[in-house]
Order: C-alpha cells, then structure tokens, then sequence
C-alpha cells in the first residue's frame, strides 16, 4: 500500500508511538467532555458535547482508520454518508421546527397524559 | 507487478487490488451503518427538540459512571485494534496476537459493564411502560425508549465484533490466516466504527441534564 | 423477418460446443453454491418469478374484489390484507430486486470485461439472505397476513393492527441486508474491476445506471431497517417510540419511512432506465443522444431523490413551509427524468428502427413512463396533490411508473438479453405479440384509474359508491389481459430452452463488450480479457447518420486480447 502515499512502520515501537499519542487524546477530549457536561452553559452544552464528540470522531477516521491516507476512493465513500446524514436531519426538522401550534381558543382541550387503556392489537409474532 | 502477491480470492489477481477493494467495500458498508444509526439519532434530536425538559429529566437518571468507564474501555480498545491491523500489516505476529487479544478483553469488559448498568437500570424502573420510575413524565420514556435501544443494538455490533476480533485471533494464530489477509483491516475499520457509534451516543445519552 | 432471425442463429449443424456456465459444473450443488455472478442470477431469477405470483395473488384478489361495489368475495379484514400483501411482496420482493439482481448480476461484470463481481461469496450470500427474508414473508401471509398496507403507517401498525406486523417487518428488515449486499458489490466492481481502457465516461448506460442505484440503496436502505426495527421493538416491547399518548409523533415516522421509500422508487426505476438506453440504441442503430447528460441525469435522479420524500405527506401535518420545500424539490427532480425522455426519443431520429420485441417493450416505457412521470407532477403540485391524495389518481401514477415502467423495462431487457444467458433464440412472433398486448392490457387496466380517482375514487378501498363501478370493471377487465401479456413470455421464454435456435455470440448485432464472448458465456466470461478502445454505442461512425441497410454496428466496444 506504499503507493497511497503513507509511511508504513515496520517494527512495534514505531507502531505504538503513532498510536498512543491519539489515545491520549481522545482520553483528554473524553475528560473535557465530562467536565463541559457540568458547566451550566444552557443550549450551548449540547453543542459544546457534539463539538467534542465530532473531534473525537475525526481523531479515530483520520487515525485509526487511515483517512489521512490521501485515497480519493475512502475519502468520497466516508464524506458520502454524513452528507446524506445531513440531508435527512435538515429536511426533517424544517418540517418539525415550523409546525404551527394549534391557536383557535376553544377548540383545542388541553391534552392529559393519563395513562390510557392499553393499545388492542394481536401482538403476535 | 514483479513481486505483487497472488490474491487470495477471485476474481482479483493482485492482493493489493484485493486489500483495496475489502477496504472500500467496508467503508461503503460503514457508510450503510452509518445512515442505519443516524435514522435513531435522527429520532432522539426530534424528539429533544420537542421534550427538552422531559429529556434532561430522564437524561439524569443513567449513570455516569458506567457511562464513562465504558467510553474508556471502547477509545482503549480502538488503540489496541489499531495497533493489531498495522502490526498484520507489518507481519509482526506476536503484537497482532497481542493487541486482537486485547481487543476482544476490552470489548468484553464493555459489555460486562454495560450488564452491570442495565441490571441497575432495570432495578431502578428505568424500562418504558407500567412502572416506569418517572411517571410524571410520559416524554422521559421516550428518551429511555431510545436509551435502550441505541444502546442495545450497540452492543449487538459490539458483539459481532468481538466475535470477528476472537475468530481472526484464532485464524491468526494458528496460522490459517495470513497476516497478508484484507481481513484484519477491515475488522479494524468495523470495530472502530462501533467505537465511533458510541463516541456519539454517550454525550448525547449520559451528558444530557447534567448542569 | 426470417431473412434478419436467420442470422442471429448459428448454423443448424451441431459445433463442438465448449463449456459454458451452463454446463461447466453439474449438479444441485454447484448450483446452490456457485459464486458465479451468472448462476446467482438465475438463482435470483427464480426466486423473483416464485414472487412475482405471490404479489400477482394479492392484486388478482383485489381486482377480482373490485369488480363489484358491493363487498363479495373478501371481508375488509381480508382485503386490507390482499392490498398489503401485494404491495409489501411487490415492492421489495420483486421490484427492488428486479434488474439489479437479475440483469445487473448477469450483465455488470460482462459489460465491464471482468471474470466476476468484486465479492462473489457475498453475492452467494445475499441470494440466501434473501431467500430467507422471501420466506418469512410468506409465513406471514401464510398466518394471517398483515393489514396495515405496505406503508405500516403508526399508530396503526405499532399499537392497533391485528395482524402478523412483526413478521412482515422482520422480512422486510432481513432482505434489506441482501438489497445492501448487493449495492457495496457492485459499487466496487464498478470502481475496481473495470477493463483497460474502459474509463468512466466510456461506461455503458445500463452499468451507470446500476451504480447509481447501488448508491441509493447503500444510503437509504439502513434508515427503513432502523424505522423498522422502531416499529418491531414499539409493537414487541411496548416501549414508545412513536406513541402519541406519551409525547411520540407518527410523523416521524412517516418521516423516516418516506426518507427511504422515496429513493426506493428510485432503486425501481433507474435500472430500467439502464435497459433502454441499451435497446433504444441498438434498434434504431444510433448512438445515444447526450451521453453526458445521460450520465448526469442518473446521478441527479440518485441525489435528488433523496430530498423529496415529504411529497407523500403532504396532508399529513407537515408544515407548510416543509411542503413548499418538498414540493419545489419534485418539480426539480422531475428535470433530469424529462432530459432522458427527450434523449431517447432524439436517439430514435433518424434511426433504422426495427420493431423486435425489445425494441416494443422499450417504446411502450417511453410513452407510459412520460405519463406516469407527468402525473407524478401534478401529485407534486400541492392544490392537486390535496384533491387527488389517496385517490386512485396516485395509485395511477405509481403502477405507471413501476408496472409500465419498470415491469416493461424488465421483460425488455429479459428479452435483449435472452440470448445472452440462455444461448437461445425466443420466437420472435410471440414475443412482438406479447410485448403490444402489454401495452394495452396496461393501458385497460391502470388508464380508468386516473380518471375514477381524479373523480374522488379512494385507494384501499373495498366497498365503493356504483358510479365508479364502469371504470372499476374496465382496469379489472384490463388486469386479465395485462396477466396474459405476463404468463406468454414465460410460456415461450420456457419453450425456447428447449426447442430454440442457438443463438450467435451476438444476435443483435450490438457493440456492448458483454457480445464480445460466446451465447452462453463461458464460465470464466471471456477467454481473454478484453482491451476497451471506444466509447460506447458506436452504431455509426460519429457526426454520420446511421449507413442505410447495413445492420451491423460501426465498431464493437472493445475485444478481447
């Protein structure tokens, strides 16, 4: 595979070196994560644990799973998916994030969570 | 091609070309996978969006520290499974053997754990339906509706892993798979994906509410 | 007639004939565990066939139901259960399937000059993960059946239905592996297994058409398995997920459904769209008219279809700003589908078109996939989609597209590429005869339903109002004729194995590599593996008019070294 363009260790120590230093990264990002979750920061801690846990992604797809390897092929299959990720999500929540409450006074009980009588339905197999 | 190996399999006839094409072929499957959980995901951001205060409540309830030891032991097993394939690759034997041992060690470990946590669960009524511990909030079952699920089917590709980790382990040492094999870079790519799955369902299952 | 067939065989006196696949290896065994990408296809063939009739079973139930306005034959219970079957079996037991697994596992590697797929034992794999999944859904059926309609729409499906849901959905679930299967297959072999010379643009149509599907169902086949897999762990376990009661919203579930049925339909229609280019080009002898554009619509069709699945939920509660989105993106899907429209038709000017069967089968999808196409516009529409939403306007529409379309396209391609895979020659006066009854059984049955649903006729409907009970019996007259059209080829497709003449390597003179090897293939596809020196097509020399009278093309593909 040395002609995609990578630099292939050969011997265990130059293995763990190139490895543990991603380790010990993502540990640290693990720990940020955590501390993060404790700030009261409102909306923003969601962003702030996706944030991190994109970096964490990125760190494992580009190191242990040689996307630093500059192969076209890998690259378009893995960016494939997370645009059409992006798609579902987006188009989804323009529809649930535009939803208009019903308004007329009146005509709309206030809904009760009381338990109902369970669902009929065979739910054989 | 002086030099190049003899594939393994048809209709390749180099192992270069083949190891390119098992390569791909994981990727294009992760990429499946990939869409496979974002559909779950996709359900619990609605469903966030909609319940946010039911949501933090019910997020309150996992345990963090399972959570996190077990976020621990996948990221180190990531490290042991990358190291497996590049040594396979470099033909060194003894640290392959090795680092799919510990592998398949670490991934057991996570499903101890994560027994441990349901067993806890279950005791704390955490499971949707009659019972359910937060019965002021029907949304909270949603999001443990989701817990159990994404978790579950985690554990599920999990195992499989584990499974494929152990039988290339055992291939491996006893000869009857060489260390050439496409094989052991595909094992690592799947088995860091399951990582990757779980890189995202722990902020968003064990950090919700938390502040 | 006689003078054109009689070239296409070869000569009566027995040659020594060398092994094909056919006859390479002997015995039940190497059938059931051939990794050869030919077997596989016809193991595939007959299991498609077997479901065919299943799903055939249901709509004949349904229309024989129909032909009357009172409720006769069926109890509603049954006749929900009637419409699901069909569609359920139809759609992911038949039509998905369809030309990728039988045409594209036949063909793709021939075309492309390669020995076999990228990952044949996977291939053999997916045959049994589907046959498996086939199975249990006719267990299903076998126990009862299923009622909610092949949408399983929630509340209905997850909490109400009185029915075998779990099985259904477990069978759609397990094939949805063989269908992601087969698409990391042939997305491979297409990207690695290419011939020399044979570079992206110089692909044959019907093998870009088969990539993009396979993208389509490596990307949208997951999210159905999840929803799926949500509605089994809901309706098994209790827990909610899309229980109104406790905070769930149905329409994510329509939401996650339609994210992958729209593209389904997709997976459906783009193969077909690979046949014709293949039978439009060389029956009028003419290169293909745009092949960039050819090319560019396909990937168009495969990404934006992936942004227009609202349109099915129109009236369902979606909000108005996501249905001007969705509605704005169909209209902008429809392009690409209209510029292959025109393309094929301008392929046809100034052809030497000759009306073989394939060639019949391929103008018919012209003309019924334009009109299904176009009502699919007006269901785009929102005003028109609200008056004519579950009416049988869509169901119209749809059988348009997929039974016009796709089922035309499938006997086209069946009958193109007979030859081929079976070294035979069919009888080409049954053939031309069956090919125009389809045209106008499918016309009988499916035409009246535009009208009676644009009349505010309701689909799944069992019991109707008598003044719709004429155009009822008109589609339910049509549906025997269209079922003879169905069983004739099969008839002499059958008698043909026997009794028909052997075949040449290339009975229609056509420049595709997968012509370039004998009438049967061997086992190993070619002798030696050819070389690529041209683009594909190349019926006549470029910038000329096809040669009066001449039948053979300009120049084949390629050939092998």
């Amino acid at each position: 595979m040395s002609g995609l363009g990578e630099n292939l260790q050969h011997d265990a120590g130059a293995i763990w070196r190139s490895m543990v230093p991603v380790w010990l990264g993502l540990l640290a990002l693990l720990a940020a994560t955590l501390a993060g979750a404790f700030m009261p920061l409102g909306r923003f801690n969601l962003i702030l644990a996706l944030a991190i846990a994109f970096t964490k992604a990125a760190l494992v797809a580009l190191f242990f799973m040689h996307l630093r390897r500059p192969d076209p092929l890998l690259r378009l299959a893995a960016g494939a998916a997370l645009l059409f990720m992006a798609f579902m999500v987006v188009l989804t929540f323009a529809d649930v994030l535009t939803r208009r409450q019903p308004t007329q006074p009146g005509t709309v009980t206030p809904r009760t969570f009381a338990p109902e009588p369970p669902a009929m339905g065979q739910r054989a197999f | 091609m002086s030099g190049a190996a003899a594939a393994r399999h048809k209709p390749w006839r180099s192992l270069r070309r083949e190891r390119e094409a098992a390569s791909f072929g994981t990727w294009i499957f992760i990429g499946s996978e990939a869409m496979f959980f974002a559909g779950a995901l996709l359900g619990y951001a609605v469903y966030r969006t909609l319940w946010p205060e039911a949501f933090a409540e019910a997020g309150r309830e996992t345990n963090l520290v399972y959570g996190t030891v077990n976020t621990a032991l996948l990221l180190t097993s990531s490290l042991t499974m990358a190291v497996a394939a590049e040594g396979a690759r470099a033909r060194l034997r003894r640290l392959t053997l090795i680092c799919l041992a510990a592998t398949a060690v670490l991934g057991l470990a996570f499903l101890v754990v994560k027994g441990l946590e349901y067993r806890e669960d279950i005791h704390k009524h955490l499971v949707p339906g009659p019972g359910f511990k937060l019965a002021g909030t029907p949304a909270a079952q949603i999001f443990f509706a989701f817990y159990w699920l994404a978790t579950g089917v985690h554990a599920l590709h999990l195992s499989i892993g584990i499974v494929i980790v152990g039988t290339l382990l055992v291939q491996a040492w006893r000869g009857a798979s060489p260390l050439a094999s496409p094989a052991f870079e595909s094992a690592g790519l799947y088995w860091h994906f399951v990582d990757l799955v779980w890189i995202f369902l722990y902020p968003l299952l064990y950090l919700v509410g938390r502040s | 007639m006689s003078g054109i067939t009689a070239e296409r065989a070869a000569p009566e006196a027995p040659p020594t004939r060398e092994d094909t696949y056919l006859t390479a290896e002997t015995g039940l065994a190497s059938w059931l565990l051939s990794t050869d990408h030919k077997r596989i296809a016809l193991l595939y063939m007959a299991g498609l066939t077997l479901f065919f009739f299943v799903g055939a079973a249901g709509a004949a139930a349904v229309r024989l139901e129909l032909f009357t306005p009172e409720a006769n034959i069926l109890t509603a219970d049954a006749y929900n259960r009637a419409f699901t079957l069909h569609g359920t079996i139809m759609v992911w037991f038949f039509l998905v399937p369809s030309i990728p697994v039988t045409l594209g596992n036949f063909l793709v590697p021939l075309m492309i000059g390669a020995r076999d797929l990228a990952f044949p034992r996977l291939n053999l794999i997916s045959w049994y993960v589907f046959m498996a999944a086939g199975a249990l859904a006719i267990w299903s059926l076998v126990a009862g059946g299923v009622d909610t309609g092949w949408t399983f729409y929630t509340p209905l499906s997850t909490a109400f239905a009185n029915g075998h849901v779990l099985t259904a959905a477990a069978a759609v679930f397990v094939a949805g592996f063989s269908t992601i299967a087969t698409a990391v297959n042939f997305i491979a072999t297409v990207h690695l297994l290419r011939a020399p010379g044979l570079t992206w643009f110089r692909l044959p149509l019907f093998v870009w058409a088969i990539y993009a599907t396979s993208l389509v169902m490596v990307l949208a086949t997951p999210v159905l398995s999840m929803v799926l897999l949500l509605v089994f762990a809901e309706r098994a376990f209790g827990i909610p997920i899309f229980d109104p009661a406790r905070g769930g919203d149905p329409l994510l579930f329509q939401h996650l459904f339609w994210f992958y049925s729209h593209p389904a339909v997709y997976i459906m229609i783009l193969p077909a769209f690979g046949v014709m280019s293949e039978i439009i080009t060389c029956f009028a002898r003419r290169q293909i008219f745009g092949y960039t554009f050819m090319v560019y619509a396909i990937v168009w069709i495969a990404v934006v279809g992936f942004l227009v699945w609202g349109h099915h939920m129109f009236v369902s509660g979606q909000s108005t700003f996501a249905n001007l989105a969705f509605s704005f993106l169909s209209f902008v899907v429809a392009v690409p589908s209209a510029i292959k429209v025109f393309n094929w038709t301008a392929t046809l000017y100034r052809g030497q078109i000759v009306f073989d069967a394939p060639m019949i089968y391929a103008l018919g999808f012209i003309g019924l996939f334009t009109i299904g196409g176009l009502t699919g516009l007006f269901l785009a529409s929102i005003p028109v989609d609200v008056h004519v939403t579950d009416t049988y306007f869509v169901v119209a529409h749809f059988h348009y597209i997929m039974v016009g379309g796709a089922v035309s396209a499938f006997y086209g391609g069946l009958s193109f590429w007979w030859p081929k895979i079976t070294g035979r020659l069919y009888p080409e006066g049954w053939a031309r005869f069956a090919a125009v009854t389809m045209f106008f059984g499918f016309g009988f049955t499916f035409f009246p339903m535009f009208i009676m649903g644009f009349l505010g006729m309701p689909r799944r409907y069992q019991v109707y109002p008598p003044e719709f009970q004429v155009w009822h019996v008109l589609s339910s007259a049509g549906a025997v004729i269209l079922a003879v059209a169905y069983l004739l080829p099969m008839g002499y497709l059958a008698w043909s194995l026997f009794r028909g003449r052997r075949a040449d390597p290339n009975p229609w003179g056509a420049t595709g590599l997968e012509w370039q090897t004998s009438s049967p293939p061997p086992k190993e596809n070619f002798r030696t593996l050819p070389v690529v020196e041209e683009g594909p097509y190349l019926y006549h020399p470029e910038h000329a008019g096809p040669p009066a009278l001449e039948r053979e093309p300009h120049r084949p593909q390629g050939s092998q070294q």
